[in-house]
């Protein structure tokens, strides 16, 4: 099978992320740059738990989260991950408009869940925690923002995949960029898990 | 779309060099580059070594001298060694493993992009107020205070970008390694080269990642108000030294197995013997590259991390050794009872056992934790790493220069001069580098710029400054070869050496744009040898001729990475000029602009006909 082949619903292949070389290549290459990023978010956590108590007599991490907002957030993003799944379902189903649904709201979801995460951080530096406060302000806001720019990308790549794509519908070169774009959501989706769990449970708990 | 090469202009070339996706230019490339910046970095080593050529030297003083050092590690280590590796896993990889191409070559190209303007940015510094100062490894204590001038800036943006290239580079070769192989070439047939390659490739994948983190957190720290390093508020110059060294010593294997890799290869063809124990060599690189990842912190012995921590991380750095003396025993053995032919490769393949062992010997003298305390931070360390990286990573780039140059470029490098070229590095190499053991072991510090007379060091630093005019000397008359060989060296047969064994010594040199006008079927170890051995010429073919996909060219990566280095500059400066933040916000804007073009035009490649490399073939035949 090679990418421009024009398909039906009947001749779609059932794993069309890897039904090309390309295809193939970019499934692979992309979860590689997955196992890279995993290293960076863990060079990145080991540092904030390294310097999560050095407040500088700024505000600690017991005074400044909150659990309703996070929690939200957190539901926010789960949410869209399971809808992503969704969307994938449909494209493996060559259901190109349901796709396009669910990747609509999915990036809705993911937009909802930004817009929290800058209202969060709005609060905070409002409360005295800015990133120059302390060596722990700035470990929180390069783990949590490292966090947030993936998610601001992921959302454009989202988006761009979905307009450029509009009006053609799926083939075996378009296939396998949404694919990997919902598996870079999913990465995002699990560094949040561990995200909301060492930085805000283990900081609310203490 | 025609592919046959005619005589083109200069604007030609360089426009194909700037667009080109092809993995054999972009070898060229980065061979260009990375021997620039190979000389660049070895006048900074002469520099210092007249600066220590007698006591109380005025030639360098002070900061300058520290500037030129840190430059000079930095330099040959990022910008020249591993470019230099990676020029050859370039040319050589994809061929080894009989594919048309690599799986990412846009990315190839961007990748060697990405390094090319990381390292022009941060050479861009010594004439912007000052080159960083803080040694190759920056420890933030040292870089935080560096606040003269903006040189640490151009080492933490500059190491980023080109890291940046490096992890796509790594990527790229590890699905190609994957995905690509010709059939027939399972893993436990692939040649020790391209073994290396991968494993080197996964070892970059997982070391840049924390170098990137702390390049990061430095440069919140020195440009946008972080506390990362900073004491003062709460922070701790501890974890630049653990994020530097989680990343620093699995480099040293990124850069010492592929050099492995290319002396296996070079044994076993001037031995014309199939390599010995080519399992337990493949297990023995896995196994390094495994344990490269436990051993960091032996570089913090006398940090204070307790005596529980040194003796694991001692115990862990002696463990290295067991499969490092596996290969060095299967490279004797592959030599043993083997028809050797003394070529320039082979020479610095067998002037790099003895060489690289002793190396490996201080390295274990190094890893007793209790005796690192007499050894830190003195002459001996220096000695020490430049054994390993010069006497293994410096003698592979030579010896596979002269191995592979007639397989990139179609001719053979002058032999005679090759040697030449061997003797004076070799004996400068040892001329420069024994006698610091014994300096260091005296108690002369590294790092330092000058000494006093009357310390038993004037002799041993005057015999280490001649040293390094003999490796100089050896490289001019290298580059007087390649000058030589460029403009007059004779043409090569694709196997040019007579004794190729891999698969890419079967194929025209330099190879057609498409290496395989059919695509080999492997049917063992050194396939080309198997099928030489059975009286054949050719590879067996796994397919019929047929039209070749190949990637379009693409001035993007070009783009997308001279946005990086425009956006660097905008962001050294945003505290001092007004025009800092909006150039570093247009120089992101390039940078995402290009790869928004990249996602939303289409690129399917185009293809060669039939005919057209059946007509290239014969050219190929009668060149």
């Amino acid at each position: 099978m090679h990418a421009e082949e024009k398909l039906t619903a009947e001749t779609f292949p059932a794993a069309p992320e890897r039904a090309t070389l390309e295809g193939k290549n970019k499934f692979l290459g992309f979860w590689l740059f997955l196992g890279g990023e995993t290293v960076l978010f863990a060079s990145l956590f080991a540092t904030y738990l390294a310097l999560k108590d050095k407040t500088n007599g700024g505000p600690s991490a017991e005074e400044l989260f909150q659990m309703p907002i996070v929690f939200m957030a957190t539901m926010l993003l789960l949410t869209s991950s399971l809808t992503s799944v969704y969307a994938i379902y449909h494209m493996k189903n060559f259901d190109f408009k349901k796709m396009q649904l669910w990747f609509g709201i999915t990036v809705l979801l993911g937009a909802g869940f930004l817009a929290l995460e800058i209202y969060e951080f709005y609060e905070y530096v409002h409360e005295g925690h800015k990133f120059t406060t302390s060596a722990f302000s700035s470990a929180f806001y390069t783990l949590v923002g490292t966090h947030g720019s993936h998610v601001a990308f992921g959302l454009l790549w989202i988006l761009t995949l979905m307009i450029r794509n509009a009006k053609r519908g799926l083939n075996l070169y378009n296939a396998p960029k949404f694919y990997v774009a919902s598996l870079y959501w999913h990465f995002i989706d699990v560094v949040w898990v561990f995200i909301f769990t060492v930085v805000y449970l283990m900081g609310m708990v203490g | 779309m025609s592919t046959i090469a005619r005589k083109k202009g200069v604007g030609a070339v360089l426009w194909d060099y700037l667009t080109t996706v092809d993995h054999k230019k972009i070898a060229h490339l980065y061979l260009i580059a990375g021997g620039f910046f190979f000389l660049l970095g070895g006048l900074e080593a002469l520099l210092i070594r007249i600066q220590l050529v007698k006591p109380n030297n005025d030639f360098l003083v002070g900061g300058l001298y520290n500037e030129v050092l840190t430059m000079h590690g930095t330099t040959m280590i990022f910008l020249a060694a591993m470019p230099l590796l990676f020029a050859f896993m370039n040319a050589v990889v994809p061929l080894q493993i009989g594919a048309r191409d690599v799986a990412f070559p846009f990315l190839n190209a961007l990748g060697f992009w990405m390094f090319f303007f990381g390292g022009l940015f941060l050479n861009c510094s010594w004439f912007l107020g000052g080159a960083p100062d803080a040694g190759w490894t920056s420890y933030a204590s040292l870089a935080l205070d560096s606040k003269a001038h903006h040189g640490i800036d151009f080492y933490t943006l500059g190491l980023q970008i080109s890291g940046f290239g490096t992890i796509m580079g790594a990527i790229n070769f590890l699905v190609t390694i994957i995905n690509m192989r010709a059939p027939g070439m399972t893993f436990m047939r692939m040649p020790m080269f391209t073994w290396a390659t991968f494993v080197t490739s996964a070892l970059i994948l997982f070391a840049f990642p924390p170098l990137t983190v702390g390049l990061i957190f430095m440069m919140m720290d020195r440009l946008f108000g972080g506390n990362f390093f900073n004491p003062a508020a709460g922070g701790n110059t501890i974890i630049w030294e653990h994020l530097f060294w989680v990343f620093g010593h699995p480099e040293v294997y990124i850069l010492i197995l592929p050099s492995f890799g290319i002396f296996s290869e070079i044994f076993a063809t001037f031995s014309r013997k199939r390599l010995f124990g080519y399992s337990s060599m493949v297990f023995a690189t896995v196994l390094i590259a495994f344990f490269g990842f436990m051993v960091w912190a032996h570089h913090m012995f006398t940090v204070g991390m307790g005596p529980i921590a040194n003796a694991i991380f001692a115990v862990a750095t002696m463990a290295i050794a067991v499969p490092t003396g596996v290969k060095i025993f299967n490279w004797l053995f592959t030599m043993w009872g083997g028809s050797i032919k003394f070529t320039t490769p082979m020479y610095y393949a067998v002037a790099f056992i003895p060489s690289f062992v002793m190396g490996g010997v201080t390295g274990v003298m190094l890893s007793a934790a209790a005796a690192d305390y007499q050894y830190h931070d003195s002459y001996f360390v220096v000695a020490h790493f430049h054994y390993v990286i010069v006497g293994g990573v410096v003698f592979a780039l030579l010896a596979g220069t002269h191995y592979w140059w007639p397989k990139m470029f179609g001719r053979m490098l002058n032999e005679t001069l090759g040697k030449i070229t061997f003797w004076l590095f070799f004996i400068g190499f040892h001329l420069t580098f024994f006698i610091q053991h014994f300096l260091g072991l005296t108690g002369m510090p590294r790092r330092v710029f000058t000494y006093l007379p009357n310390q038993g060091w004037e002799t041993g630093n005057f015999v280490s400054t001649v040293g390094a005019f003999f490796m100089a000397i050896a490289t001019v008359i290298l580059l007087i070869n390649i000058v030589i060989t460029t403009v007059k060296g004779e043409k090569v047969p694709g196997d040019a050496w007579g004794d190729g064994r891999t698969l890419e010594w079967a194929i025209a040199s330099p190879p057609p744009v498409y290496n395989f006008a059919q695509t080999p079927l492997v049917r063992g170890l050194d396939a080309f040898w198997l099928e030489k051995m059975e009286g054949k010429k050719e590879l067996t073919p796994a397919e019929p001729l047929g039209d070749i996909h190949m990637p379009n060219s693409s001035f993007l990566p070009f783009i997308i990475s001279f946005g990086l280095f425009v956006a660097a500059f905008g962001f050294t400066y945003h505290n001092d000029a007004g025009w800092g933040l909006p150039v570093g916000i247009l120089g992101l804007l390039i940078t995402f602009g290009s790869m928004f073009l990249r996602s939303v035009i289409d690129d399917h490649g185009f293809h060669i006909h039939k005919e057209e490399v059946l007509e290239l073939e014969k050219k190929g035949a009668n060149a």
